[in-house]
């Protein structure tokens, strides 16, 4: 979706204002939240692009206002309330997992989350090298394609392997697994003479991308 | 500051006190209602948050930037295949799981960004601090880097490339530096203690 999330190239936000030996949180409640981040999804359903798409749905306005944990709290929530576990859910409760125990944590953790898939019989359509055109796409849905670099010439610089589709996995529509590719965009291409960038490096899927 | 001043300070720190204190309830609330239902441990919560307190921070990443300033093999395994180079010094897993090192030389500057959200590799920079996911960073970083980097005191020569890297995938990368200069007398691990974590997001030289 055109959403606020999708800050690239916007002006007017101030000066990048770095906090001297910041704490890893700044509250007692961010860190339960971060942990329910991490812990829930082993015995709930959901992955990154649910809870990237529960964030963007936020009210622009509210978005900016808050902070990013409290993002994440009402993203969390919402996925909850969506999977029928919240009190007072109209729909059905999914079926669920035992939860992470404290003794799996590190284990979970070193395992990580890959959303990579496997290539075979997945035929790459673009090689680093080839010239690409990041196409003009507006979906109402989660997407990772930026509203920057659409309809800009690129050049794909590597391919980085399949990885399962964000777009159609948010909106519950399946894997869809394809191959993701950084592309260079030379900075003029996308800002004109109003950059101090070189060139700017997108990871694109290969449906957001066409030949030229 | 007049007393005018003054008052409108502690009625927005009073405003920022309640809006806290509502937040931390309300995360209680669902903490306790997931561990009610069976779906989450307490002393999991623990674990995690230890686990991002103290050994999953920017130290990690240092010691693989040490480890490639002093060691040209791992370095070009490091930049072939990071995910595997990071894994050899035991960093890896959540949000690391699919790797990028990108090399700073004395022709091109590296800087990392994600514009969409907050994607940062964790197992070696550990969480990411408020001004990497501000509206401020994500929007300028693609478009005006060196206005970004000026912020906090860099300036590149004009003819060096400057090359930014928004992570909008599931690749998750991590600048490796140049090794600043009269260094050679220093061991990895000294070296590793110059290493900043901003030097590998690329808003700082080392």
């Amino acid at each position: 979706m055109n959403g606020i999330h999708d800050m690239g190239g916007m002006d007017g936000f101030g000066p990048v204002l770095p906090e001297k030996d910041e704490p890893v949180f700044h509250a007692a409640w961010e860190r339960r939240l971060f942990a329910l981040s991490q812990a829930v999804p082993v015995a709930v359903p959901f992955g990154d692009d649910h809870l990237r798409r529960e964030v963007e749905r936020l009210p622009p306005a509210d978005y900016l206002r808050m902070s990013y944990y409290e993002g994440w709290l009402l993203a969390i929530r919402s996925l909850l309330a969506e999977r029928g576990i919240l009190p007072g859910s109209a729909v059905t409760r999914v079926a669920t997992q035992p939860p992470l125990a404290a003794d799996r944590v590190d284990a979970a953790i070193a395992a990580g989350a890959s959303t990579r898939k496997p290539e075979e019989g997945l035929m790459a359509r673009f090689l680093a090298g080839d010239g690409v055109v990041a196409r003009n796409l507006h979906p109402a849905g989660h997407t990772r394609l930026p509203r920057y670099v659409r309809g800009k010439p690129g050049v794909v610089v590597a391919d980085r392997g399949v990885f399962s589709f964000p777009d159609s996995n948010a909106a519950g529509e399946g894997l869809r697994p394809q191959h993701v590719y950084t592309v260079a965009f030379d900075a003029r291409a996308l800002w004109g003479d109003d950059t101090t960038a070189s060139s700017v490096c997108v990871d694109l899927w290969e449906d957001y991308l066409e030949s030229r | 500051m007049g007393d005018e001043g003054e008052h409108d300070v502690t009625a927005h720190e009073h405003d920022h006190d309640a809006e806290e204190k509502g937040l931390a309830l309300r995360v209680k609330a669902l903490e306790e209602l997931l561990v009610e239902q069976g779906l989450v441990d307490p002393a999991a919560l623990d674990r995690i948050v230890e686990a991002y307190e103290t050994r999953i921070g920017p130290r990690n990443g240092a010691r693989v930037v040490a480890r490639a300033w002093v060691n040209p093999a791992y370095k070009a395994r490091l930049l072939e295949n990071a995910t595997a180079a990071i894994g050899e010094l035991g960093y890896g897993g959540m949000q690391g799981e699919n790797m990028v090192v990108v090399e700073n030389t004395p022709q091109r500057h590296n800087l990392l960004v994600c514009t969409l959200c907050s994607c940062y590799p964790w197992p070696v920079l550990g969480l990411p601090p408020v001004w990497y996911k501000s509206a401020a960073y994500r929007s300028r970083a693609v478009k005006d880097p060196r206005g970004v980097l000026a912020e906090f005191g860099v300036t590149l020569p004009a003819e060096i490339e400057l090359r930014v890297w928004d992570s909008s995938a599931e690749l998750r990368y991590m600048v490796l530096p140049r090794r600043p200069e009269r260094t050679e007398g220093l061991s990895e691990e000294a070296l590793a203690g110059l290493v900043t974590r901003d030097g590998m997001i690329g808003t700082a030289l080392v």
